[in-house]
């Protein structure tokens, strides 16, 4: 039930300072995931022979696969659908240091209400802002907060000392607690993007298994995890592929591609792979996790590759609040234009959208 | 909804300016045939598209007289600077009309827009602004001293990819100085003959390009002519063997590039995601009708089973249907004759005792179509392993060692291509080194550039086609 | 008294022995002036078939081996020609009737022709092959590779018979070839003392393989044979070398014409023997 010791002892956890053998033998968090898969001999060295021995990633195969994903030609009743479904699937997020209540409250009102012309408009599938935001959103949301499954909106909790992860363990299970407590449905935490290219795959593992734990709510039920892996420090597609195998391991719900706050962000190739990843998940145990890119989509020509990504890799069952997002701002104006456009048959513009 | 059952998304027709019938391309103009016309059909929906001028005897020699003429005259006359700038305007029109022309191979053809759009006439175009580049500067292409071009080049071209194939050997031919009688394959003239507009356009001296279309006796006619210096075809083995025949004795320098049976070969230390997309590209692109398509798939025996399981995954989401809808995968197959000598050497592999399965595609009423098939439990000895079927069907064989494979890669009378798929570069090398195929492909399949020289070993023929070794084809004192 | 000459045997030259025929035949080699020189053995198509193994058996190694390794390889021919200058001299003198000065002409070009291929083995791929600049993140290369059994109809004139033996093998060989030479009929007696140089070399057995007797009557199993990659028609310029090329189309070989005389040293010759093989290769960072 609680974390175990070599994942909450206070600073020697940070990773530096602990002996590298020593951390090699030592037992990790028993994440259930992990245990089934990899055994009951769980350590730092069993995970490393395990991630090290999934399959690589040739870069340019996947960026071709991903761009001939591009080209499909989504037309007509298909578009109209995906517009719509990209709104359902948007995680409308604000994380601004600037953040206020009454900037939270503007971002609710359009996620409630995207189209102020159009009452046909569908939900977004939550609110995302930062932690302390949490109680603000909440309020602001009223009778519209629950479950994206039913039509209504969640509030994701951006957490684990965002963006970057840089605190102590701490402080990034205190910045979680605080979260969960404060209402918040989902938790967005970061990974130790500077554990995992030190090799510190069992500090990374074991930092995600205490913030699941974290994630428990009194009633026993948990506020849903999704991991960042932060694809653009993480750099090469095979630490992506394994940071992905990792999260998954150790308990995530979700993997995410990004902070939004590092370039690049969520690229369709580095989805396509996490993608991949799920599939593969789901193909050895039947799991299902979900995949949210985030950052750097602004238009629906994109986001609607995604949506065929998603599709041609892991089945349009995919295609739910529940296994996938998009972290996304400015998309959902650029979406609502071209939903607009199917609509009246002309090109709109951006007096016929609210900023929020 | 079903998402993915997307709605059409059809690539139009009406930037297509058809006659109802087209002539001969002689002397740079299009004038009757002497033959008996025929009718290209559209494979996907088997209706007429236009009427086509049949080559006889007597066209032919006007043909050549007329190249021969333009060499004379005026070809062998001009400078490489001024051959170059006649390719440059060439690469340009084909750019500039080059989605009309995506649509009329298309539908000529019966492969998928998105590949005549993405692939075929891109290549076109680069293959021209690639040769225009050498015209004048043939003496520092390490063929000799003083490289002469060896007068008029009779080429015969295949169906497959009816416009590339032309480039193929037009640009080269051009650069090097000679002048052309080029037959296209009988199931698709149309590219073609919008091809010689182009020509006029470019305001090509009359007679250096002559395109005459027809059937096996044209071609026959054309490349046992007297008058003819190089002979150039791309097509099946047994025909190369034919012309390599007629041609002997005769002084005509020739270059074939025939069949093949290409082994891809996929070790269990691949990027498997990947490699799946090289296989299916590998075979499934162009409906298989590609020379070098990797139509075994080599697999080490450790990773079979996950590997036919994730392209049979990976095969469902492949969509078969009208070539002229952008969403398309897999087009039609381009003529009855081609869809029944695949049906047959299919029963045949059923028939040997190999497990067939097909992807599960809606097959359209009118038209040739076959779905993606693969076969598994074949072995080194089967029909299915050893003869070319140019359709899409992958026959998969397994291996223990790359020695192995190496061996049943190279256990054939074709030495096209290979590909290869291993994490390990000491590996890919050594492997590269050991395979006896023209094209190697490690970690990809299907690449194509006008720099990049492709051609075979063995059967699939001799000469090579694209890059520096391209020119020597068509020059005097250059090897082949 | 003047001494009693021991006269020498010539036989074939096949897998780096020296058999009889296996049919027993042998033909006269007379010289210029109708005087008998010698019995050479007289090649059979069963010579021919055994003289095809060996030489394929000799592929892998000698094509495995470095380049710079088949460049000492010839050179150290070259070395062993000229120790035995006087012995090819006397011969030419007797078996084409050449004055001395022709003779020792001959001999020196032979030698030197040697030279010149055996400088080529390591840099006939330099020349000939090249790195392509594809239109995308893949390492591209193209380049040359033997290609494989190479059968020779050698130049038959009735003088220049070891140059022109020469002139069809080295440049064969140098790029990892291995050859069956149908040699010189009416003056064979260079190409076997030849083989001997050869035998005496490093030169790997089945890499040269030296048959004497009638190249219309050998050359058309080479020709059709489905086991040599190349067919070399230099000296068959008085053969139906027209239905040899026609036999050769039937497993698509690489045929090279006839010539007239004896081929001058070339660099289009040794490629005219060798395969393009172009190679791609994904590049990637991440």
């Amino acid at each position: 039930m609680n974390a175990t010791p070599s994942a909450t002892n206070g600073p020697a956890v940070n990773g530096a300072a602990v002996n590298g053998a020593a951390r090699r033998g030592s037992a990790l968090a028993p994440a259930e995931r992990a245990l089934d898969i990899i055994g009951g001999d769980l350590t730092e060295k069993s995970l490393r022979l395990h991630l090290e021995g999934l399959a690589g990633v040739d870069a340019v195969g996947l960026e071709e696969r991903a761009a001939s994903l591009g080209t499909r030609s989504i037309k007509t009743t298909s578009k109209a659908w995906a517009l719509d479904t990209i709104i359902r699937l948007i995680d409308l997020t604000t994380l601004e240091g600037a953040d206020t209540p009454g900037k939270v409250r503007s971002l609710v009102a359009k996620a409630v209400n995207p189209d102020a012309a159009d009452p046909t408009t569908p939900r977004v599938a939550a609110v995302c802002v930062y932690g302390d935001m949490v109680p603000s959103a909440i309020e602001a949301l009223g009778p519209w907060h629950g479950d994206p499954d039913d039509g209504r909106i969640s509030v994701a909790a951006v957490a684990t000392a965002f963006p970057s992860g840089r605190a102590s363990l701490a402080v990034k299970l205190a910045d979680t607690a605080d979260a969960v407590e404060a209402g918040a449905d989902e938790i967005d935490m970061v990974i130790d993007r500077g554990a995992f290219l030190a090799g510190n795959y069992g500090l990374v593992f074991d930092q995600i298994v205490a913030v699941k734990e974290v994630c428990r709510r009194g009633d026993g039920s948990f506020a849903h995890l999704k991991v960042i892996l932060e694809t653009g420090e993480l750099n090469t597609y095979d630490n992506v592929r394994r940071a992905s195998w990792l999260a998954i391991l150790a308990g995530g719900d979700f993997i995410k591609t990004s902070t939004g706050k590092v370039t690049p962000a969520a690229t369709l190739p580095v989805t396509l792979l996490m993608l991949e990843v799920v599939r593969d998940w789901h193909r050895l145990t039947g799991e299902r996790i979900g995949v949210k890119p985030a950052g750097g989509i602004r238009a629906s020509k994109d986001a609607i590759k995604y949506l065929v990504t998603v599709a041609e890799t892991v089945g349009e069952e995919w295609l739910q609040p529940h296994l996938f997002r998009f972290g996304a701002s400015s998309l959902l104006n650029d979406v609502l234009l071209q939903r607009q456009k199917l609509t009246t048959g002309r090109y709109s513009g951006p007096d016929y959208v609210t900023i929020d | 909804m079903n998402f993915l059952d997307y709605a059409p998304a059809p690539e139009s027709t009406s930037i297509l300016n058809l006659k109802k019938s087209y002539g001969l391309f002689i002397d740079g103009e299009f004038v009757k045939g002497h033959g008996k016309p025929f009718l290209s059909i559209s494979p996907s929906s088997e209706e007429a598209i236009a009427e086509i001028a049949n080559a006889n005897s007597t066209d032919v020699d006007a043909a050549v007289a007329a190249a021969r003429k333009a060499y004379d005259r005026t070809w062998s006359k001009l400078s490489g600077a001024d051959r170059g700038k006649y390719l440059f305007r060439i690469a340009r029109l084909v750019q500039e009309r080059a989605r009309e022309l995506a649509v009329a191979e298309s539908l000529d053809n019966g492969k998928p827009i998105k590949e005549a759009r993405d692939v075929d006439v891109p290549l076109v175009a680069a293959w021209f602004f690639y040769y225009a580049g050498w015209a004048d500067k043939l003496d520092y292409a390490g063929l000799g001293p003083n490289p002469r071009p060896l007068g008029v080049a009779a080429q015969v071209i295949p169906w497959n990819f009816p416009l590339l194939m032309l480039a193929w050997k037009i640009a080269p031919a051009l650069a090097a100085g000679n002048t052309v009688v080029i037959k296209p394959a009988e199931t698709t003239p149309l590219s073609a003959l919008i091809f010689a507009e182009i020509l006029q356009q470019a305001e090509l001296p009359a007679g250096v390009v002559n395109i005459i279309t027809g059937a096996g006796d044209t071609g026959h006619a054309l490349v046992n002519h007297s008058d003819v210096n190089k002979v150039a075809f791309t097509g099946s083995t047994a025909v190369g063997r034919a012309i390599a025949k007629s041609v002997a004795g005769t002084g005509k320098k020739l270059t074939l590039e025939l069949g093949g049976k290409a082994a891809n070969i996929v070790f269990d230390d691949a990027p498997i995601d990947q490699a799946v997309e090289g296989i299916v590209n590998g075979i499934f692109f162009n409906q298989g009708h590609v020379c070098c398509a990797g139509s075994r798939l080599l697999v080490q025996e450790n990773v079979h089973d996950e590997v036919v399981d994730r392209l049979k995954a990976r095969l469902a989401t492949l969509r078969l249907g009208d070539p002229l809808d952008k969403n398309t995968d897999i087009g039609a197959i381009n003529s009855q004759v081609q869809l029944d000598r695949v049906r047959e050497l299919s029963d045949i592999g059923e028939a040997e005792g190999a497990e067939r399965w097909s992807a599960p595609c809606v097959i359209p009423e009118k038209g040739f179509w076959f779905a993606p098939t693969i076969f598994t439990n074949v072995s080194t000895s089967s029909r299915i392993a050893r003869d070319e079927i140019f359709g899409p069907v992958l026959a998969v064989l397994t291996f223990r060692t790359p020695a192995e494979a190496i061996a049943k890669a190279n256990n054939t009378q074709y030495g096209l291509s290979a590909g290869i798929w291993s994490d390990k570069g000491s590996k890919i090398l050594a492997v590269a080194d050991q395979l006896r195929a023209g094209v190697i492909w490690a970690n990809t399949f299907n690449r194509f550039d006008p720099a990049s020289p492709f051609g075979g070993y063995k059967e699939s023929g001799y000469g090579r086609e694209g890059g520096r070794h391209g020119l020597a084809a068509y020059l005097k004192g250059a090897s082949w | 008294m003047s001494r009693l000459a021991v006269p020498k045997t010539y036989k074939l030259y096949i897998g780096g022995k020296f058999p009889r025929s296996e049919s027993g035949r042998t033909y006269e080699v007379l010289s210029k002036k109708g005087a008998f020189l010698a019995n050479a053995a007289l090649a059979s198509r069963k010579d021919a078939r055994d003289a095809v193994v060996a030489a394929r058996g000799a592929v892998a190694g000698w094509s495995g081996a470095t380049a710079y390794n088949r460049g000492q390889v010839l050179y150290r021919i070259a070395e062993l020609l000229e120790g035995r200058r006087e012995q090819f001299v006397e011969e030419l003198i007797a078996s084409e009737g050449a004055s001395k000065s022709a003779a020792i002409k001959q001999v020196d070009a032979a030698i030197d022709a040697w030279v010149w291929y055996a400088g080529w083995a390591d840099k006939y791929v330099q020349v000939a092959g090249n790195g392509n600049a594809v239109s995308g993140p893949y390492f591209n290369l193209s380049t040359p590779e033997p290609t494989g059994v190479v059968a020779i109809v050698a130049p038959q004139g009735s003088s220049g018979s070891l140059l022109g033996l020469v002139s069809v093998v080295a440049p064969a060989i140098l790029t990892g070839n291995t050859v069956v030479v149908v040699a010189n009929q009416v003056a064979p007696l260079a190409a076997i003392s030849l083989s001997e140089v050869l035998a005496t070399s490093d030169v790997p057995g089945g890499v040269v393989n030296i048959l004497t007797g009638s190249p219309a009557e050998i050359a058309p199993w080479l020709a059709g044979h489905a086991d040599v990659n190349a067919l070399d028609l230099a000296g068959a310029e008085h053969l139906d070398w027209v239905d040899l090329q026609v036999m050769a189309a039937d497993t698509l070989k690489r045929v090279l014409p006839p010539e007239a005389g004896v081929p001058a040293p070339s660099l289009e010759r040794i490629i005219a023997l060798t395969e393009t093989k172009t190679v791609w290769h994904t590049k990637s960072l991440i």
